[in-house]
């Protein structure tokens, strides 16, 4: 039985025409994962002797336990937003001979073997090898790898219950902020208690046994969960909420455009892959705070135009890239429908431009760090408007991903083509370039107005240009429409 | 109305439609059968400028569908759910449209008040996306939304698969209005025989890709068209 889905999970990955089509993608990600594991293993080797180096009055193994809390914590939260939850199409499998709990047991256990787990075993297998070569107690070090395995393994399947499960989701979120606070105000030392913990666990490896009984709560948990879901109307139920009209008749000043804006707006609120979208926005905004709260960076001016392209363009970055594949699943009645296409891609234009406007004003704060921060980051939101949505609704005319709405969004590569990762170069880098080369050569001031400027040419120039893409847009409609149709 | 002229369609060497010579004049009901694979659809997407012909045109009201995209004023269509904007909910959806063809709200609510006994209570005011229709009340939005704006040619694939069988009869009874005054030319395909001899008053029978039959509805056609098929 297994060796048939197994079978079916290969061909479905192989014959997917996404995988087919978008080889460059699949590289890019597989030399990501390649970087992971290589600077997994380097550390996990190097990891004990550097420490004993850096500090030569502490014991390796009890300055990385008492960091563990740390790195179990870094990956729940990295897996939440990340990892997605195992699926396989059950439908087809509903009406065969095939034992309900089969399937579920199959989901599960392939969850298992997913990339998130593989990858701390690069840092843990070499740096237990290492730890036995100097003298460590075998059975104490392979009780304590037994232990990081079971523990990856547990918040694999303690994910799946966070995703599902808001209330469980929230009791985690109280204990996350209230470890902190008490990590915080110094109350009571938790990592090093925790990592306690551990060390008991190496000089004691029957204890192995507490988080093999963990590993099995939490697997029965799941299945328990899951099997519930083996029918169609549990899959179905779960869609169907009630539609929340909202009005939006404030768009109605935008005047031809407010249709498309009002869909857009709807679209975004309405969809799971969107919606997920939405709180990159947070991200985005508050990723100054990363560079200007350190010393290092707060003096390179670089680093504001970095900051200020993507704080002011997160929304056009994430929303400008998918255009129009955001509409892919209807792009057939939008090509029969009565409009020019001109003015849809205005509409796109104009819902990226006000959201630079407002990000900026948000960002407004940012002059905390300094006038030199709100002055680039007002000469970067020009430089948005005028110059990278023209870029963006350009490189849209190479999209041929159709993209399904209902899915999750961070790292859900469904819907990039290899120009959606080329595109991110100029958008970023030659602002920045041009900026360093030019406050370099002349003075901070001149490179703002730079900025600024050629900002400013694009918006003069916008009626052309827009004129241009549309040709483009045009030209590919028939080669949209048909990949548009292809299901991935 | 609607000509088309040395027609074809290939994909490779495979050719899927082939049409030297089709003339669908104003107001005309006209009805496309055929098996699966006959190039209904492939017509219409063709008509609608979806797809690219290998050879040949089609002319909507004087204006040649691939050269201009006028013809999509005077034009409604529903091929499929691809078709509808899922997270929409149908209102939202039949306001979207009517925006594009310039129905303000109270066009557009008068203009549905016409189908409410079509719609038989399950698609307005239920509070639900389109995604989460059924399939066919999917389609009765669709349909309904392809015939807002007073079009002079309204295209409707396969209308009545799916349909419930007071649906089909109401459909049926809405398309004879729509043709009643020769104003409005309708193009329907199906591969129900009784429902398009009952609609139409022209059926034309493709078969892989070529026109076979182009018969004038009468008493009669219904049985010359099982006859047909029945091989």
């Amino acid at each position: 039985m297994i060796r048939h889905f197994l079978r079916l999970e290969k061909k479905q990955f192989f014959r997917s025409s996404y995988w087919q089509k978008s080889i460059f993608l699949n590289i890019l990600i597989g030399l990501f994962a390649l970087y992971f594991m290589v600077s997994f293993l380097i550390i996990g080797i190097g990891g004990y002797f550097i420490i004993q180096d850096q500090f030569p009055d502490k014991d390796p193994l009890m300055l990385v336990n008492s960091f563990l809390l740390f790195a179990i914590v870094g990956d729940l939260v990295f897996r939440y937003i990340m990892q997605k939850l195992p699926v396989i199409n059950i439908k087809p499998f509903l009406i065969l001979p095939i034992k309900k709990s089969k399937i579920v047991h199959f989901i599960l256990i392939k969850s298992s073997f997913s990339f998130f787990n593989i990858m701390g075993l690069f840092f843990y297998i070499p740096f237990s090898v290492v730890l036995i070569n100097q003298g460590y107690d075998t059975i104490g070090v392979l009780g304590w790898l037994a232990t990081m395995i079971l523990l990856i393994q547990s918040v694999n399947f303690l994910n799946f219950l966070i995703n599902k499960n808001t209330v469980v989701f929230g009791v985690l979120l109280t204990l996350l902020i209230g470890g902190y606070l008490i990590q915080h105000y110094e109350v009571f030392n938790l990592a090093a208690f925790v990592g306690q913990g551990f060390d008991f666990v190496y000089q004691n490896p029957l204890f192995v046994i507490v988080f093999i009984a963990l590993l099995v709560v939490l697997y029965a948990l799941n299945y328990s969960q899951l099997r519930k879901e083996v029918y169609l109307d549990a899959i179905i139920s779960e869609k169907t909420k009630e539609a929340n009209t909202s009005d939006l008749s404030f768009a109605d000043r935008l005047g031809d455009l407010a249709p498309f804006i009002k869909n857009d707006l709807r679209l975004m609120w309405r969809n799971k892959r969107t919606k997920s979208g939405i709180w990159m926005l947070a991200v985005g905004l508050g990723y100054g705070l990363i560079f200007y709260t350190q010393d290092v960076y707060a003096n390179i001016e670089v680093i504001f135009v970095l900051v200020g392209v993507f704080s002011t363009g997160t929304f056009l970055i994430n929303f400008g890239q998918f255009i129009p594949a955001w509409d892919s699943s209807y792009y057939n009645m939008l090509m029969s429908q009565n409009f020019k296409y001109e003015r849809y891609l205005k509409s796109k234009f104009t819902i990226m431009a006000i959201s630079v406007v407002v990000l900026f004003v948000l960002g407004i704060p940012y002059v905390y760090f300094g006038w030199k921060v709100l002055a680039v980051h007002f000469a970067a939101m020009i430089y948005n408007i005028g110059v990278n949505s023209h870029v963006i609704l350009y490189g849209g005319t190479f999209n041929r991903k159709k993209i399904n709405l209902d899915e999750k969004a961070a790292f859900n590569f469904q819907g990039t083509g290899t120009v959606q990762w080329l595109i991110g170069f100029p958008l970023m880098l030659l602002p920045m370039g041009l900026f360093a080369l030019i406050s370099w050569l002349v003075s901070f001031e001149i490179a703002t107005v730079v900025l600024a400027a050629l900002g400013f040419i694009g918006i003069a120039l916008h009626k052309k240009m827009m004129r241009a893409i549309t040709n483009l847009y045009i030209k590919n409609k028939y080669k949209m429409i048909h990949a548009f149709n292809q299901e991935n | 109305m609607i000509q088309t002229t040395q027609l074809s369609k290939k994909y490779g060497q495979a050719e899927v439609l082939n049409i030297e010579s089709l003339e669908i004049p104003k107001g005309q009901s006209f009805g496309l059968v055929g098996n699966n694979g006959a190039g209904k659809t492939t017509y219409f997407n063709i008509l609608l400028d979806l797809i690219r012909p290998t050879t040949g045109s089609i002319i909507n009201n004087e204006i040649t569908v691939n050269q201009s995209e006028d013809w999509k004023t005077f034009t409604g269509s529903f091929i499929d759910e691809s078709f509808l904007i899922g997270y929409l909910t149908p209102e939202e959806y039949f306001e979207f449209v009517g925006d594009l063809r310039g129905m303000n709200k109270a066009d557009v609510k008068s203009f549905l008040a016409q189908f409410e006994e079509f719609f038989s209570g399950e698609i307005l005011e239920k509070k639900k996306y389109l995604r989460d229709l059924s399939k066919g009340n999917q389609k009765k939005a669709g349909i309904i939304a392809a015939m807002m704006g007073n079009p002079q040619v309204v295209i409707l694939d396969e209308p009545f698969a799916n349909l419930d069988p007071t649906t089909q009869i109401r459909l049926k009874k809405i398309l004879k209005t729509l043709t009643d005054d020769k104003e409005v030319t309708v193009l329907v395909s199906s591969h129900d025989l009784s429902h398009v001899t009952e609609v139409c008053e022209r059926i034309v029978v493709l078969d892989k890709g070529n026109v076979v039959k182009d018969i004038a509805t009468s008493k009669e056609t219904l049985q010359e068209l099982e006859r047909y098929f029945s091989v």
